[in-house]
């Protein structure tokens, strides 16, 4: 059993790169440890060597306070660490008990001992919440139930110390109070955990103590309890974050966006949006919160003329647009961050500059008779880069090979260099790290003031909270009552739940 | 400069290695079956590289051999950039021969220097039309462009069939009883001007021209942006407003219509008359799918097209005088063929497959890598 693991001095060096700068960390027994850091701050390497699959340049790990080697993962096993990591690894042909027993040694010699797995399966299970059919197929399983696997594969091994790279970035935000549900019964049992994560309400409300990395150095190790976000969030940026933002008073003006009775299908040809009605006027921001699934995704996709509306109609500033190409739509000036920014906002081979023009290209002074101008696309592209701060090694690197932050940060570039009479933002901020994430919000204020109406759908209730001007409940296709900004997110979750709100 | 850029060009330089290593790898394949035939297969690639480079006609056939792959192999790599893959190459050659005859054999009494732009012209529109089809029902009815190109294939084959030996066989042959489906010879000023004393034609230098076009339009115009945007990304470039089925459709038409334009050479400037053996690669020579693999060999880039099909004109060639000079057996030819096509294209999965591979257990790249102030 684990009583402390500690790591001194840990300096881990990669060609070209610091990812770990004498680290010093340490957890206990029957606590959570969350490691706090933005994308690159060394995070998964840290944890990749006390899991042995790294050996550090320098430095030591300490188990129960003694010096150890790992010269591989079965190393750190068998000491009682274990790691679930960002990307599972998981056969998806094998049933649950199959992953479970792969590279054990059977009681029965050369034979499989399946049942006795199962059985023990089973006990970890109702011990901590950890439900799953044992004799499942693991491609048959929902990314949640997958994750439940990974941790019952490192139980089962008799770790004691468990590791958890990002668990949170898979699941949606009812299987993360769930997940955090088990994770409090594991350090209950008296088990040492380590929580990767770089949402900072998560951090706050699962762990017990904070370790924060930036740039592969420790810069901060505090007691949950006597932390807030707004100091984690300075210790993870190595600056003052804002998460409040002070907006101008908006003058009461004409509805630019307005839908009425709209009623779209989903994929399975099910409704998804039921007579819906909705105005967004011309420098405000609406927020649109509710549990993902309740036609928000195909609201978007009607008004980008995306999907067909099957009754009721959208109107931009007093036109017609109700079942018009994405072509008509955007030339009525509505511009898009959508929802699945490497699916349907880039296209991930091309480069940044040819990212950037994906709606302009054919126009003046990019091109001129279907022939591009390199200059000129160069100056409007290297000016939208530096406008918005999108680091890039240069405007020819392929879209792929830049962060998420970055990418997001060229799609709205792309989007409000057209200065938009509305704006349609779907989660404009998920998977971002928090410096964009701020920078982001800046721009959709700065687009409010200048007077854009601007649609916001969002499954982070913070940021609906700290952006919108009025906030439209939706549930099952419908908008269930519209509420002010300050709402409390306990009488948001009501209503998103399904509870009605009397106006 | 940063570790990005770097595997960029390594993996910029795989695509010419890898290919040029599978071909290598298939010529010794074939040393081994030549050495199982019995004959000496040092002698033999000595042989084939003598037919292939060894005198000025020896050139000069390979880059006759390289025309039609030409043409068909740039016109895979502008559908293939689109996102579609056109198998159809061999309708697509003969119902641009098929078109260009028909004007030749129509306006035979029109002065040469109207009647071979009429004539490419329209085997131009003829390959365009057959392509368009395929692209029309990908694009409205959602039909795979991979089964449809291969009916249509079979389609144009009979076609031409139906005509020679009907309406368009040659009268002379049945004046003398015997049918040949073949049309007459084509007037004397229909024949595409030939270069030099061998047989080398000015159709070559149209291919290399429509190469750097194609090049052109895929990487300068908007047109090819958007081919290339579609290719790449259907649901982004639809967000974005552009007309998906439009550019897909654009796509193969284009490929379709420079398959056509090789049909269109090779009766001009090569067999002077349109033939068939009832097989579509009687006239074609398998162009339709050799230029498939030279598009590959290319790297999928049209001026790769260019030293690939030239290269791969010279294996044709030279495979079929090294079958006379160390008497293995006229099916040898198809097999060296065969094994090259095989190795490239098994060579093109395997660097795809590595490349994902890599991909995957590649670290996310570092946030900050530059600033936007390097650019
Ligand atoms: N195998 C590796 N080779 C080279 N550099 C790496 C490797 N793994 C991570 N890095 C670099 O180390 C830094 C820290 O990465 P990582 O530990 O994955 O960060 P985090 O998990 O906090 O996002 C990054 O700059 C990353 O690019
Ligand atoms: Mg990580």
């Amino acid at each position: 059993m684990i009583q402390t693991v500690e790591l001194r001095n840990i300096t881990k060096r990669f060609p070209g790169v610091l990812a770990n700068d004498r680290v010093n960390l340490q957890v206990r027994a029957g606590e959570i440890l969350a490691l706090l850091g933005e994308n690159g701050a060394g995070k998964s390497t840290l944890m990749k060597i006390l899991y042995g699959m790294y050996h550090p340049t320098e430095g030591e790990i300490l188990v129960n306070g003694q010096v150890v080697q790992f010269k591989s993962p079965a190393d750190a096993l068998a000491q009682g660490i274990g790691m679930i990591h960002q990307h599972f690894q998981l056969v998806p042909g094998f049933t649950v008990v199959e992953n479970v027993a792969l590279g054990l040694k059977s009681s029965r010699g050369p034979l499989t001992d399946l049942d006795a797995v199962s059985k023990r399966v089973r006990e970890l299970g109702a011990q901590y919440g950890l439900h799953v059919d044992p004799n499942a197929l693991v491609w048959q399983l929902a990314v949640g139930q997958q994750q439940r696997v990974e941790i019952i594969k490192a139980l089962y091994r008799d770790a004691s110390l468990l590791i958890l790279d990002e668990p949170t970035a898979v699941l949606t935000p009812q299987e993360v109070q769930e997940f955090f549900g088990i994770l409090r019964r594991l350090r209950d049992a008296g088990n040492a955990l380590i929580f990767i994560s770089h949402k900072l309400y998560e951090v706050i409300s699962i762990s017990d103590r904070v370790t924060a990395l930036r740039d592969g150095r420790v810069v901060g190790e505090v007691e949950t309890k006597a932390t807030t976000q707004q100091e984690l969030a300075r210790m993870m940026v190595g600056r003052q974050v804002v998460t409040r933002w002070e907006k101008s008073d908006m003058p009461p003006s004409d509805a630019v966006l307005q839908i009425k009775q709209l009623a779209v299908s989903n994929d399975k040809g099910l409704g998804a949006v039921n007579h819906l009605s909705l105005d967004v006027r011309a420098g405000e921001i609406l927020g649109i919160a509710g549990v993902s699934g309740n036609g928000q995704r195909e609201l978007a996709e009607a008004i980008a003329g995306m999907r067909r509306v099957n009754a009721g109609t959208v109107q931009i500033a007093g036109k017609d647009v109700t079942n018009c190409s994405p072509e008509q739509v955007i030339a009525a000036s509505v511009s898009f961050i959508p929802e699945e920014r490497m699916v349907m906002g880039v296209v991930r081979e091309f480069s940044v500059a040819e990212n950037a023009i994906l709606e302009t290209h054919n126009r003046p002074p990019l091109s001129k008779r279907t022939f591009f101008d390199f200059k000129q696309i160069d100056a409007h592209v290297t000016k939208l880069v530096r406008e918005y701060d999108v680091k890039t090694p240069s405007l020819e690197t392929p879209v792929k090979s830049l962060s998420g932050g970055n990418i997001q940060k060229l799609i709205l570039a792309r989007e409000l260099a057209r200065d938009p009479r509305v704006l349609i933002a779907a989660q404009p901020t998920r998977g971002v790290d928090i410096g964009a994430t701020e920078y982001i919000h800046k721009r959709l204020i700065d687009q409010r003031a200048a007077g854009t109406a601007i649609l916001l759908i969002s499954e982070d209730l913070e940021e609906v909270r700290a952006l919108s001007d009025r906030i439209a409940v939706m549930y099952e296709g419908e908008i269930v009552g519209i509420v002010p900004p300050d709402t409390s997110v306990e009488e948001l979750g009501l209503m998103m739940a399904g509870a009605q709100k009397n106006l | 400069m940063t570790p990005l850029t770097q595997r960029f060009d390594f993996s910029r330089y795989n695509y010419i290695l890898v290919p040029l290593a599978a071909g290598g790898l298939a010529l010794l394949v074939g040393g081994v079956i030549i050495w199982l035939l019995g004959a000496n297969p040092f002698q033999a690639y000595i042989g084939m590289l003598q037919g292939a480079f060894g005198s000025p006609n020896a050139l000069a056939d390979s880059l006759v051999k390289a025309g039609p792959l030409l043409f068909v192999g740039v016109g895979i790599c502008i559908a293939y950039r689109g996102g579609v893959i056109n198998i159809g190459g061999e309708g697509q050659i003969v119902m641009g021969a098929l078109a260009t005859t028909m004007i030749v054999l129509t306006f035979s009494n029109l002065p040469g220097l109207l009647l071979i732009p009429l004539a490419l012209i329209a085997g131009f529109i003829g390959g365009g039309f057959w392509g368009g089809i395929a692209g029309f029902l990908k694009a409205r009815f959602n039909v795979n462009e991979v089964l449809s190109t291969v009916m249509l294939n079979a389609i144009a084959v009979q076609f031409m069939t139906f005509l020679l030996n009907g309406v368009w066989i040659d009268p002379t042959t049945l004046d003398n009883a015997i049918r040949i489906p073949q049309t007459q010879r084509f007037p004397l000023w229909a024949d595409l001007p030939r270069l030099t004393p061998t047989r080398l034609h000015a159709g070559i230098l149209l291919g290399i021209a429509v190469a750097v076009l194609a090049y052109i339009l895929l990487w300068r115009t908007t047109i090819g942006y958007r081919i290339r945007a579609v290719g790449f990304n259907t649901v982004a470039s639809k967000y974005a407003g552009i007309g998906v089925g439009r550019y897909q459709i654009l796509a193969i038409t284009l490929s379709g219509a420079l398959a056509g334009l090789g049909g269109a050479v090779e009766v001009l400037a090569v067999n002077h008359r349109l033939f068939t053996d009832g097989s579509a690669t009687g006239f074609t020579g398998s162009a339709g799918f050799n230029g498939i693999v030279v598009a590959l060999f290319g790297g999928l880039h049209p001026l790769g097209v260019i030293p690939a099909s030239f290269l791969f004109g010279a294996l044709l060639t030279g495979a079929n005088s090294l079958q006379r000079t160390v008497q293995v057996p006229g099916a040898f030819v198809t097999t060296l063929d065969g094994l090259v096509v095989i190795f490239v294209v098994a060579s093109q999965i395997w660097a795809r497959r590595r490349a994902t591979r890599r991909a995957l257990i590649e670290p996310a790249p570092k946030e900050n890598v530059a600033s936007a102030d390097a650019v």
